[in-house]
């Protein structure tokens, strides 16, 4: 069996007498949405920074692509080819939707030390940045300016950022965060197909996506993973009933 | 160089010390609960110079020539802060620069056109004056030495103001969360207006103090704000505890340095020279102190780890 | 291209031509301290314009600009200091002589702003928010005292120079060709930094500025572009020191001060911040203002402490925001 895209192994980390995640381990492989679910304080939004490298953790490792970045930066891991995605969107509002995704474009190709040519006409920045667009259908609105989008256009633009990365791995926080029914349902079919160009390891709280989404379930609570497995296992799973989907249902 | 001298400059920086962290005090606490810079504050440092030299000069009393610098400091800062302050918590740091920029402008160019350019000069009270003999035989002046004492006092009593008092319980909960002490149904704009007076008055009691031993002028009070910043880069912003070791820090290693470092380099270079490479330096001192903690500690002494 | 001009191009492209207008205008009707005044404009825009990079483009409050400001400065007063009293500035260990030419000016006070910009941005840039205001500020101090205390280059009093530096083919000493010098410099320098704020360096360190998180997890590192921005910027402020030292023929602590720092900051938000010419126009209000109030009242700056409240309580985008309307994205 090949090495996961993506992993965690035994990623532990406190603060002072709070554990906020104790030995996580978890993988993604190649074409899968994992997704990550459990109840508020979970510890979800420490282990993705984690994963990130917003935050580093007290014990274990994170591996990407077989190599492990535990050590490395979060602007290191992104150009290893992590493509993450946040639950507030982090858009640069004043700019064009264009500018923002050639940002992204900037970022994978490496290159922020030009002064003089412009960023818009360069053609392998462009490409890249169209590219993305195209795939989540923002072209129509590339001209407009961030602010005056639409909340659903805006969390399509962040997904849309993270792609022109051409990363290995998406690590997305909650992407369906404040869409309506509509907007969930296109997002849904879309992250769907997005896992063929690279695996998903997705937290979300919205029920229906995660079940419609995902190949592989991990429940957190406490800090802790209780269960891992495929849709159908976790909802007969026991444990998972009484600490986390009993409370909801 | 002798011991007297040494423990005479050691004192010299604790007095420059307290005297700093009033000044210290009143803009880490505006700072930590209001989270506004105040440019002006050094206005309000000499606001209070000018009040208690006017006064003192009306009536010969040095008591209520403090009491006008406090006083008039304090109903100064309330105003400001009704008038123009409370506009600026909710916007970013770029227009609290510009707005208390702009407030220097008006103080320091208002109190040229009331007082006139030339300096004043606030006399030390007959009491305080001349020289007072310590254990060891060093004469030091009286009036230093009681800065000194008062320096410390209202260390003291911002401490139990802060630690033990219901506003003090209200500051704090203002230095963690707004919405929280809102919520507990305090006033929350006659408390920021509070903050704000107290801080002003310890500021005019500082430019008042320190008025008597130099003279009373327009501008006096920027160059003590930009140390005064210094020690709460130095302390961490919002910890009066770090104003405090802050303020003493720089006070010592600025009186020190002025001293000391000038004679070092006399000891292997010759003497015109060393004095000036130890004078030049000793100018930078506060600064490479406050560069080393920067590297060591971002947030300062005592401020928050981010 | 005219065509398509945004209406912010078409004031920019106005500003320019009254920048020209009003020193030839002067020339014809002899009136050199008009030139002179317009000269003062020119350099105080090209400070201004270099803040702008660090403030504007990188929303970095710097308050200890005057730093590179008097660096630059000094850096012409030191060098022709020597010149005219015929020594060398070192000689050990290598020699270095004096110089009255200006490009070598130009260029010591562009490196050695640069440098110092470099020294106080790794520092300054540990840190963010207020803890950067105060900092920069307090390095201005710094320089200050020092300048203050080093009585080799006249300390408190400063240094005059008795003639002004030379630039080959032109006599300088006449205002107005002092003043296309100058204007010619300032041009210069706006073309380069409109073709920065939109080339992928620009692109980065604006949304450094507006999200830095992002920035980050599209694998840039925010802290590094704003540091070069930082330098950029203090590097401009150099040169324009430098201009500034000849324009007056003096250099003294003064140019260290904190107050210089706040008024080019004062020149950015009046004109408007970010904007390519809002130093520009900044620049040129706040000299027509200095000299027209300062004309009617000795106290002009309690107006100008009056004009300052009420742009930031009410005005915010400054002249060119009020005149243009907001930005349009540029391609």
């Amino acid at each position: 069996m090949t090495e996961p895209v993506l992993e965690t192994r035994g990623i532990t980390k406190r603060f002072g007498a709070l554990t906020a995640s104790e030995d996580v381990s978890l993988d993604l492989k190649a074409g899968e949405i994992h997704a990550i679910i459990g109840p508020n304080g979970a510890g979800k939004s420490t282990l993705i920074q984690q994963i990130c490298g917003l935050l580093h953790p007290d014990a274990g490792q994170v591996r990407l692509g077989g190599a492990d970045v535990t050590r490395m930066a979060a602007a290191a891991r992104a150009r290893a080819g992590l493509g993450r995605t946040f639950q507030v969107s982090q858009l640069a509002m004043e700019d064009t939707v264009l500018q923002n995704v050639v940002l992204g474009a900037l970022g994978a190709v490496g290159r922020p030390w030009r002064f003089f040519g412009a960023a818009l006409r360069d053609a392998e920045l462009r490409d890249r940045a169209e590219a993305a667009l195209a795939q989540v259908g923002l072209c129509d609105v590339a001209a407009m300016r961030c602010a005056d989008l639409s909340h659903g256009q805006r969390r399509q633009l962040e997904v849309a950022v993270a792609l022109s990365l051409s990363p290995r791995a998406f690590v997305m926080d909650e992407p369906m965060a404040g869409l309506g029914a509509e907007g969930s349902k296109r997002m849904t079919g879309f992250l769907s197909e997005l896992r063929g160009t690279a695996p998903i390891l997705l937290v979300e709280h919205d029920m229906d996506a995660v079940f419609a989404l995902a190949d592989r379930i991990s429940v957190l609570v406490y800090g802790r993973i209780i269960a891992t497995g495929t849709v159908a296992e976790i909802r007969a799973d026991r444990a998972v009933r009484d600490a986390y989907l009993g409370e909801e249902a | 160089m002798s011991g007297i001298l040494i423990i005479e400059q050691v004192l010299n920086g604790l007095q420059f010390g307290v005297m700093l962290f009033l000044m210290a005090a009143g803009l880490t606490l505006i700072f930590g609960v209001m989270g506004l810079i105040n440019l002006a504050h050094g206005s309000l440092y000499m606001v209070g110079a000018f009040a208690a030299a006017a006064v003192a000069a009306a009536t010969g009393n040095f008591v209520l020539a403090l009491g006008a610098a406090l006083a008039v400091a304090a109903a100064v800062g309330a105003i400001v802060e009704v008038v123009v302050i409370r506009r600026l918590y909710a916007t970013d740091h770029l227009d609290q620069v510009l707005a208390t920029f702009a407030l220097i402008l008006i103080f320091s160019e208002g109190t040229r056109y009331l007082f006139g350019s030339f300096p004043l000069y606030l006399d030390i009270p007959d009491a305080l004056s001349g020289p007072v003999t310590l254990p060891g035989g060093i004469q030091y002046p009286l009036y230093r030495l009681a800065l000194i004492g008062v320096g410390l006092a209202v260390a003291v009593g911002l401490w139990l103001l802060i630690e033990r008092t219901r506003v003090g319980i209200r500051i704090r909960a203002g230095e963690n969360d707004r919405e929280m002490i809102a919520a507990l149904g305090v006033d929350i704009s006659k408390l920021y207006t509070l903050v704000f007076a107290l801080g002003a008055a310890l500021a005019g009691l500082a430019g008042a103090l320190v008025g008597a031993i130099q003279s009373v002028q327009v501008g006096m009070g920027e160059p003590v704000l930009i140390l005064a910043f210094v020690v709460i880069v130095i302390g961490g912003i919002g910890s009066i505890r770090g104003a405090f070791v802050g303020a003493i820090l720089v006070g010592l290693t600025d009186t020190l340095g002025g001293i000391f470092l000038p004679e070092l380099f006399k000891l292997f270079m010759e003497p015109a020279a060393g004095t000036q490479v130890g004078a030049s330096l000793a100018s930078m001192a506060i600064y490479i102190l406050m560069s080393a903690v920067l590297v060591w500690r971002p947030t300062g002494l005592f401020g928050a780890r981010a | 291209m005219i065509g398509g001009m945004s209406r912010e191009g078409w004031i920019n492209l106005a500003v320019l031509a009254g920048l020209l207008v009003v020193p030839l205008w002067a020339l014809w009707a002899d009136e050199p301290f008009t030139i002179t005044l317009a000269t003062r404009v020119v350099i105080l825009a090209l400070a201004a314009v270099g803040l702008n990079i660090a403030l504007g483009l990188g929303g970095l409050v710097s308050l200890g600009h005057a730093v590179f400001f008097g660096i630059g400065g000094y850096a012409m007063g030191i060098l022709a200091h020597h010149a005219q009293t015929y020594t060398s500035v070192m000689e050990w260990p290598l020699l270095i002589e004096g110089t009255k030419s200006m490009p070598v000016v130009w260029l010591v006070a562009v490196v050695a702003s640069a440098l110092a910009a470099l020294v106080i941005g790794v520092l300054s840039l540990r840190t963010s928010g207020v803890y950067f205001i105060m900092i920069t500020l307090a390095f201005g101090q710094m320089f200050f005292y020092f300048a203050i205390s080093w009585s080799a280059y006249g300390g408190e009093d400063g240094l005059s120079i008795y003639v002004r530096n030379g630039f080959p083919g032109l006599n300088t000493l006449v205002p107005i060709q002092f003043f296309g010098l100058c204007f010619a410099i300032l041009c210069a320098v706006l073309w380069l930094t409109a073709r920065l704020m939109r080339s992928p360096f620009g692109l980065a360190l604006n949304a450094a500025r507006q999200v830095p998180v992002r920035v980050e997890t599209v694998g840039l590192n925010p802290v590094r572009l704003k540091l070069v921005a930082f330098v950029i910027s203090g590097a401009i402020t150099g040169l324009a020191g430098a201009l500034f030292a000849d324009l007056n023929r003096f250099v003294s602590p003064t140019m260290f001060s904190w107050q210089f720092s706040g008024e080019i900051i004062i020149l950015v938000i009046l004109g408007g911040v970010g904007r390519l010419f809002g130093p520009v126009v900044g620049a040129a209000v706040f000299v027509v203002l200095e000299h027209w109030l300062g004309g009617l009242t000795e106290f002009w700056l309690i107006w100008l402490g009056v004009i300052l409240l009420l742009i930031v309580l009410f005005a915010r985008g400054g002249i060119v925001g009020m005149l243009a309307g907001r930005s349009v994205a540029h391609d």
